[in-house]
């Protein structure tokens, strides 16, 4: 009998300082994030330097927490999986150093994960990945479609040129006058509107797999902008929904034309805008006239987690990667596959 | 009693071990490459040269700053996930009280630098006396000219201790003509095993979970949110 994998995780490229023990690369034993957002919101959006100083005040916490919550000691795990990058540089190097110090005191090896990959694996915790797969990957600083063919194997198909989906929520947000994040709020709004702006939707090229929500973030400050020039009262439900329902329809019927083409067995969303309830809404509804198994994780596990972290340093464990103790923060990392 | 110390809160690097009182081994650089890249190779080549074992530790200090935000922050989360995981005590030294404890009997005042760009630093004064080590200025962040007003206000000989007190040897010579002393090279370069020492002589040890760096300078957009904050309450 194959003996159980215990990974500890370790997340810190953004705002949440977060820690977890994963099975298997499939079981979540423990899963515990620490969140800036109360301290962050004065600022209206995240600043470097404090995600740094806040990271340094909750490392140990989270960990600790983290085993303690699996009664596990560093001695029954295998392994320790910190994110390496993308991120903000200051606030990974908490995270990876902390991974190192505790890997090397408990001689235990490390492995530097992509961000990004943790979201797409963030699935495996749900339910078993099945290949080809085509992952939907939609969050604060993300907007990319990347197929899978097998484990560790990623393929980019599209990403945004421009702002990601979440950057464009929260950008439109401030537009608004809503408070950080911007996201849940446009979600609400557009939920209760009972009308919508008509916005433009960016296409591209016909087949192209890019995104583009710059010019969408434009459209809605103009329209904004000349009804106040004429005096007018700009219904910020109306342009929530409006805004809403052109990254909605853009995200959904990219993603799906994808999975035709590409013929997959599976689709996920994941990432924090992968919460929004309309995304949702739409993608399971086209997914199930299609007969396409469609998952979006649970919000706790679309946001930034650890659980993911170490789901996907499972997975990149058992294809023998390993990291060294001069792991740096890679802000700007590609992500690459694994299993070549 | 085996201590390790750790000091990566500027460009230099210093990890030491110390065994009853012998340096056992010191690894001292200072070239401008990433603390991430080389602190923790360093510390584990400490270990693997001496043949001690992580575990084999009784106490770690590390210099909990002010310095490069970046560095500071490299060194306390090493030292905190060590000391928390090993079950060691932990001990943060000012990284200017460091450099200080370089030079302990110069009979005057021990004064360390640590540029902060724009002829601003980060200093504090101490002196040395009955074998205690004592701050007559707190260290903090000043400009220049103000940390030389605070200096001239004290009838002793100043020792200006660490490498960028070059960059600003002019201006303390005009001002404080032949009350100031430059230390040698050797003093100049926060050193582990003085790291040690001050940790040994001077200081308690704190609380893992709860240590952060001494900073000694607010977040700018926290200054910035406050100042707000401020002109907000003026107002209403
Ligand atoms: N219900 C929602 N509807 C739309 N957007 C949302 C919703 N909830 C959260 N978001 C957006 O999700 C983003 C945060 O997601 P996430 O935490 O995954 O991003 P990130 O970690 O900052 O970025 P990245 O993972 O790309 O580095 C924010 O832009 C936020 O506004
Ligand atoms: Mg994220």
């Amino acid at each position: 009998m194959k003996k159980d994998l215990y990974i500890l995780g370790i997340e810190t490229s953004c705002d949440e300082t977060a820690a977890s023990v994963v099975k298997n690369g499939t079981e979540i034993v423990s899963n515990v994030v620490a969140s800036q957002i109360k301290s962050q919101k004065r600022f209206g959006g995240v600043v470097p330097e404090i995600a740094s100083r806040h990271h340094v005040e909750q490392i140990t916490l989270v960990i600790e927490e983290a085993l303690q919550i699996a009664k596990l000691q560093p001695k029954d795990l295998d392994a320790v999986a910190v994110t390496e990058g993308p991120g903000l540089v200051g606030a990974l190097l908490i995270g990876i150093n902390a991974a190192k110090a505790f890997a090397f005191a408990n001689q235990l090896p490390i492995v530097g994960v992509h961000h990004i990959a943790g979201h797409i694996y963030a699935n495996q915790l749900i339910q078993p990945m099945e290949f080809p797969m085509l992952a939907l990957i939609v969050s604060g600083g993300h907007t990319e479609l990347v197929l899978m063919k097998e484990h560790g194997l990623f393929e980019l198909i599209g990403e945004t040129r421009d702002d990601a989906a979440g950057e464009a929520y929260d950008k439109v947000a401030r537009v608004l006058g809503l408070s950080y994040p911007g996201g849940p709020e446009i979600d609400r709004l557009a939920t209760e509107s009972d009308g919508e702006v008509e916005f433009p939707r960016a296409w591209l090229e016909p087949e192209s797999y890019d995104f583009s929500f710059s010019g969408l973030k434009s459209s809605v400050i103009n329209y904004k902008h000349n009804l106040e020039q004429r005096g007018e009262h700009v219904n910020p439900h109306h342009v929530a929904a409006g805004f809403q329902a052109s990254v909605v329809d853009v995200l959904t019927t990219k993603t799906v034309r994808a999975a035709q083409e590409f013929n997959v067995k599976q689709v996920i969303a994941a990432g924090g805008v992968a919460a929004n309830k309309q995304l949702r809404t739409s993608l399971e509804a086209k997914f199930k006239e299609l007969n396409i198994p469609f998952y979006v994780p649970p919000i706790s596990l679309c946001t930034d987690n650890a659980a993911m972290i170490a789901a996907a340093g499972s997975s990149m464990f058992e294809s023998g990667i390993r990291g060294t103790l001069s792991m740096n923060g890679r802000p700007g990392m590609e992500l690459v596959s694994w299993n070549k | 009693m085996i201590w390790l110390g750790i000091d990566t809160a500027n460009i230099p690097l210093s990890v030491a071990i110390v065994k009853d009182g012998e340096i056992l081994i010191e690894e001292n650089t200072s070239m401008a490459i990433n603390h991430s890249l080389r602190a923790m190779p360093a510390i584990d080549e400490v270990f693997q040269k001496t043949g001690i074992a992580p575990s084999d530790i009784n106490a770690i200090a590390v210099s909990e700053g002010p310095g490069s935000y970046t560095g500071v922050r490299i060194g306390v989360t090493i030292a905190k996930t060590l000391a928390w995981t090993l079950n060691k005590p932990l001990i943060g030294v000012s990284s200017l009280k460091a450099l200080a404890a370089n030079a302990l009997y110069f009979n005057g005042l021990l004064c360390p630098i640590i540029d902060a760009r724009r002829n601003n630093v980060y200093a504090g004064a101490y002196r040395f006396e009955n074998g205690k080590l004592t701050a007559i200025i707190e260290d903090g962040h000043f400009s220049l000219g103000e940390l030389i007003g605070k200096l001239k206000s004290f009838k002793y000989p100043v020792l200006f201790i660490g490498k960028d007190t070059s960059l600003h040897k002019d201006q303390l010579i005009d001002e404080l003509a032949d009350h100031a002393v430059f230390a040698p090279i050797q003093f100049n370069l926060p050193r582990a095993s003085s790291l040690i020492h001050a940790a040994q002589q001077f200081e308690e040890k704190v609380d893992i979970h709860n240590f952060v760096p001494e900073y000694r300078r607010i977040a700018e957009a926290e200054a910035n949110w406050l100042k707000a904050q401020e002109k907000g309450n003026d107002h209403g």
